[in-house]
């Protein structure tokens, strides 16, 4: 059990990763507002890139760009992790516009956020059968 | 090297390139640069096929100029070319049989967008089919969720949009999970690409220190492509999404892009995990038993469904509960059938969508079943398709639905504990279609109630020729499934050669 915890302990910047993760896909999946998914979304990826940065630093090195002539390798970080932060960081930027110019859409049709009050009106106006 | 072997490349680019071109081309333009695309598209594919299967290679193809383990690379055999030659054929033939539709239910404005839509999910699914890197697979698996969410919500209602939203809450949590899975097995391996993973992660687990955080980062990749291909619990997004799209967005929707990414988990069992490793964490058990469940639980929805589009919806719930099934056998005829049941489902689905909207025309767009009695009277094309459809779902012999229902049932009995749940889910689900499926196909065959004032509708032979070309496909595949296998079983010996 302590092991378990000093592992924990030692792994802090993964456990805050995680839980921000866990935070932001049950503000996705479960709160009514439509707002406040696309920021459940962008805390979700959020963790994911924490996590993904945390994995690529190491204590004691630098930065990957060469300074003072030094060329060993194991002078600097792994550049590839914060690229692919990098590039993730796009593909939510992209997914959240997506997100935020469906929710401008929806609230210019019906005046509300909240999905519940969505699906009310919805089951209000259905007509019976007709596509 | 073989100029074929650069088609891959050039169709990836060649769709990247007509999404560009097709914005400032406006409808009419972007519409004929889309079939133009796809017909380009089947040929490339059809050659890379030939290629692959007539030399009994793959090969992988460097991208840019840093080679493995730096640089990002795509990879053809004989499977992924195949998939993506099914994927680009029943897009073309969704697109042309639906072309009627996307002019009636999307507005002049947005139809030039919704073009830019389909040239993005095809080039997102060509690169799911061959790429080489799990983060490249990451990134266009994004890039198919925007573009299917465009061609969803191009059809501009209220209940369109409210599917959507609900479509992306649940792609996008299959998308976070299957990142962090990404992620957590980066930060095992150190590795990206699907050789160097596949090496790497056979050393871990044989060392035994990381085991379980491989098991979970493998548990995460499979639950987020699961939530994307509406694996039931997960597919409750799917029945509106893909019965309020339009009727060439839902046959898309439904006949290719939940495949795709059933696909890419195929494809990361062999090239990236190794199916040893995979079996071993015991994931596949988990899909197994979320599979069985779907078959089931996803056709008495279909039943109680009132309307015709959702209850084809929930059938594709279903019949997704196959494919995973197939995947969850822990076999590489598992494997096989669960790939048959793919390209079953595509040709099979897209074709009964068709239908069922041609159904509903003739029927004053009422998609009730009340009123869709004696529809095949009033469309006698439409309900030779539907009835065609239904019977291949119930999985008639000498239709498609037939040959992975086969090898699905062959193989239960090969099987240990899983033997009896399956053939038990194969029976009842397939009682279920029969259920559902035949007495929609009996009810449009009944003779119109008196006072229905719908009557006889001209029929429209430039929607229907697509469908009878799907039902063709199925037919051909239903009776002689036999050089369609011998290319699976050489796809399967070169992902593990590899």
């Amino acid at each position: 059990m302590n092991g378990m915890f000093s592992h924990l302990i030692e792994n802090y910047q993964a456990c805050v990763a995680v839980v921000l993760f866990a935070i932001g896909m049950c503000m996705l999946l479960f709160d009514k507002n439509l707002l406040k998914k696309v920021i459940g979304l962008d805390i979700m990826d959020s963790g994911t890139f924490l996590l993904l940065a945390d994995r690529g630093y190491i204590t004691g090195r630098s930065v990957p760009i060469i300074s003072d002539g030094v060329t060993d390798m194991a002078h600097y970080i792994n550049p590839l992790p914060a690229g692919l932060v990098l590039t993730g960081i796009v593909v939510s930027v992209s997914v959240s516009a997506l997100m935020l110019g469906l929710t401008i859409r929806i609230y210019n049709k019906y005046h509300t956020l909240n999905m519940d009050a969505l699906y009310l009106i919805m089951s209000n106006r259905r007509k019976g059968g007709r596509i | 090297m073989s100029f074929v072997q650069n088609f891959p490349f050039f169709s990836i680019i060649l769709c990247l390139l007509c999404a560009v071109v097709t914005f400032v081309a406006g409808d009419r333009w972007g519409r004929r640069l889309t079939v133009a695309l796809l017909s380009v598209s089947i040929v490339l594919q059809g050659c890379v096929l030939w290629f692959c299967a007539h030399n009994n290679i793959s090969y992988a193809y460097m991208m840019g100029h840093f080679p493995a383990p730096w640089g990002n690379e795509i990879m053809a055999g004989v499977l992924e070319p195949l998939m993506a030659l099914v994927f680009s054929v029943v897009m073309l033939l969704s697109v042309l049989g639906g072309m009627r539709h996307i002019e009636h239910d999307i507005g002049d404005g947005s139809r030039a967008l919704y073009w830019v839509m389909v040239d993005l999910t095809l080039v997102s699914l060509l690169a799911l089919c061959y790429t080489n890197d799990i983060f490249t697979g990451y990134v266009f698996i994004e890039i198919c969720t925007i573009a299917s969410c465009g061609i969803l919500c191009a059809r501009e209602s209220g209940r369109t949009l409210l599917a959507s939203m609900r479509y992306m809450v649940f792609s996008l949590v299959g998308s976070g999970l299957f990142f962090i899975g990404v992620v957590y097995l980066y930060s095992v391996t150190g590795q990206l690409l699907f050789p160097q993973l596949l090496e790497t992660v056979g050393a871990v687990w044989q060392n035994g220190a990381y085991r379980p955080a491989v098991t979970i980062a493998v548990g995460l990749i499979s639950t987020g492509l699961a939530i994307k291909s509406g694996l039931f619990p997960f597919h409750t997004w799917l029945p509106e999404a893909h019965s309020q799209a339009s009727v060439a967005s839902s046959c898309i929707l439904s006949g290719v892009i939940v495949k795709g990414y059933a696909f890419l988990l195929i494809k990361i069992i062999y090239r990236a995990i190794g199916p040893a490793v995979y079996y071993a964490t015991g994931v596949q058990n988990i899909l197994l038993v979320l599979g069985l469940g779907g078959m089931v639980i996803c056709s008495v929805s279909a039943i109680r469904a009132r309307h015709l589009k959702v209850m084809v919806a929930y059938s594709s719930a279903a019949q997704i509960g196959y494919i995973f099934m197939g995947i969850g056998m822990g076999t590489q005829v598992g494997m096989l059938a669960a790939i048959l049941q793919v390209i079953n489902h595509a040709l099979t689905k897209s074709m009964l969508f068709l239908s069922a909207v041609q159904l509903s025309d003739a029927s004053q767009r009422h998609m009730d079943f009340p009123h869709l009695r004696g529809a095949g009277h009033r469309d006698p094309a439409a309900g030779i398709l539907f009835t065609a459809g239904a019977l291949s779902m119930v999985g008639v012999p000498l239709f498609a639905g037939f040959i992975p229902k086969l090898y699905f049932a062959q193989e239960a009995f090969s099987l240990g504990w899983q033997r009896w749940p399956v053939l038990l889910a194969l029976v009842a689900s397939t009682v279920l279609n029969v259920l559902y499926f035949l007495y929609t196909a009996v009810l449009i065959w009944l003779p119109q109630e008196e006072g229905c004032t719908c009557r006889r509708i001209k029929a429209h032979w430039d929607e229907k020729l697509p469908a009878f070309v799907l039902l063709a496909l199925g037919l051909a595949m239903g009776i002689h499934s036999a050089p369609l296998t011998a290319l699976l079983r050489q796809g399967f010996a070169l992902f593990s050669r590899y």
